[in-house]
């Protein structure tokens, strides 16, 4: 789905060679400051490589209009981003972003149930703690079934217990309905249990993975 | 009107007493301001002597070409005024973006008023335009220097805000609304308040201006309410074609925020 030729960025990112799979679940990890987040953000055209290629879905990332490929291809940043406004108003504000039709209240309330929010969605978001906010504004990027998703530690601020529930429950997600899912994780376990392949970032360079076993 | 009192130089010296008085304080106090005072209080003086003698030979010598070059250094001063204020480097970009702005915005709106609602004859009546096109100009160059700090400081400050609605495929336009809201709404509040305390807190310059040199205060006052429309007016406008132009300066064409041209002055 996506491949990456003699990608540089900067002096953080120097990529020879990567592949990522279709269909399957990507976990990235790596040092802090390795360049994950930055390998992220090239792939949904929020930044552009100084050299190299990125192919997806075997166009150059280039001929892509970045704003299609961003409602395609939808990240999740590291610390949340939470709009003005109710838990609702931030659940919708992603499909008035990406111009999608909005969805019913009954819609809404599933979606805080998949990422274990129990809270009165007209409550205003900014009073949410830490942890909470990110499963907001994972639930925000559920509900624009994007075809990849990108998230950027999407568990960093949560118990074990109800990480793992969470990650579970997005790969069955990508899983059923034939979406790819990359991951930037610093939990071994999660990566362990739930990557298809696993790619290694180190100084800005990629170790291991790099989805040598599929395609 | 024929008891207005026309100030003799003695009279206008003795003005000066005032200058004196806040010299000696500053001095008992041991504040060390005496040579800025001194030196504001020269340039003051001078400068409006200039202004004075050129705007008597304007009026006496009306000519089209001098009121225009007229206007166009009053542009270029407030634009420069306008560049210099702002606590960020500008990019080339907004740059331009500030200058064909205020100088749409004001002549626009300056046309209209002394076309249209004033009316004046012969249309470069140096008189009339020179004056009005001061405050127009004026007012706009300190609306439009606050929408900039505005908008350049949202940018970074919400940077994180706009690129997470980038990253929910959000247009630009979009992604930076609240910004851009923020910065219009900022810089024409001044405008409007000036408005709500109009002749209660204060009377404005040109009315007192006016009524000291002895027309009826109704008239004053009609001019004056035509002014601060005018005014309104001219504000807005160059401040929404400078928003409206400005915010795209901070995309790149693969819509993706740049703010490295934009650093602290040094
Ligand atoms: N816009 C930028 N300009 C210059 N350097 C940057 C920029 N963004 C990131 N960096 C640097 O690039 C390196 C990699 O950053 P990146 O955010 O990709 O790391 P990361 O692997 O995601 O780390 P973490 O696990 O802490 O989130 C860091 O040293 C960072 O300081
Ligand atoms: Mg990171």
């Amino acid at each position: 789905m996506f491949k990456l030729k003699d990608v540089k960025y900067k002096d953080i990112l120097d990529i020879k060679n990567l592949k990522i799979s279709k269909n399957k679940i990507t976990c990235i990890v790596g040092e802090s400051g390795s360049g994950k987040t930055t390998l992220l953000s090239l792939l949904n055209k929020l930044i552009s490589s100084d050299s190299g290629e990125i192919i997806y879905n075997d166009k150059p990332l280039m001929s892509i209009d970045s704003i299609e490929l961003r409602r395609e291809v939808v990240m999740l940043p590291q610390i949340p981003a939470i709009f003005e406004g109710s838990i609702k108003d931030n659940l919708l504000i992603g499909l008035k972003f990406s111009q999608k039709p909005f969805v019913s209240d009954d819609k809404l309330s599933k979606v805080l149930d998949a990422v274990k929010l129990d809270k009165d969605m007209n409550e205003a978001a900014e009073k949410l703690s830490v942890g909470e906010k990110q499963r907001l504004a994972l639930g925000r990027i559920m509900l624009l079934e994007p075809e990849v998703y990108l998230l950027d530690e999407p568990s960093s601020s949560l118990d074990e217990e109800t990480e793992e529930m969470i990650i579970k429950k997005l790969v069955e997600h990508t899983k059923v309905n034939n979406k790819s899912l990359i991951m930037v994780t610093h939990s071994k376990k999660i990566a362990e249990n739930f990557a298809d392949n696993i790619v290694e970032v180190r100084e800005g360079k990629i170790f291991s993975g790099g989805g040598a076993r599929d395609e | 009107m024929n008891n207005i009192v026309n100030l003799n130089i003695l009279q206008l010296a003795s003005a000066y007493i005032f200058v004196l008085i806040v010299l000696l304080i500053v001095k008992v106090r041991g504040i060390s301001r005496e040579k800025e005072i001194i030196i504001s209080t020269i340039r003051m003086t001078l400068q409006l002597v200039l202004t004075g003698y050129i705007l008597v030979y304007v009026f006496d010598n009306i000519n089209p070409l001098v009121t225009i070059l007229i206007i166009a250094i009053m542009e270029i001063f407030a634009i420069n005024n306008i560049y210099k204020r702002t606590k960020k480097k500008l990019s080339q970009k907004i740059k331009k973006i500030i200058a064909a702005s205020m100088i749409l915005g004001t002549l626009a709106s300056l046309l209209y008023f002394l076309l249209v609602v004033i009316r004046i004859s012969p249309w470069y009546n140096p008189r009339y335009f020179i004056p009005i096109a001061g405050m127009i100009i004026g007012n706009s160059m300190t609306g439009i220097s606050l929408g900039v700090t505005r908008l350049v400081d949202g940018m970074y400050d919400q940077k994180h805000i706009i690129e997470s609605a980038l990253m929910l495929g959000a247009a630009p336009k979009m992604a930076s609304k609240k910004v851009v809201d923020n910065a219009f709404d900022s810089a024409i509040l001044p405008t409007i308040n000036s408005m709500v305390g109009m002749g209660i807190v204060f009377l404005p310059g040109m009315m007192t201006g006016q009524i000291l040199s002895g027309i009826s205060p109704i008239a004053a006052i009609e001019y004056q309410i035509a002014i601060m429309l005018g005014i309104l007016g001219s504000v807005s406008l160059t401040i929404i074609l400078f928003v409206q132009l400005g915010y795209k300066t901070f995309f790149n064409e693969e819509s993706q925020l740049i703010l490295k041209e934009y650093q602290l002055k040094r």
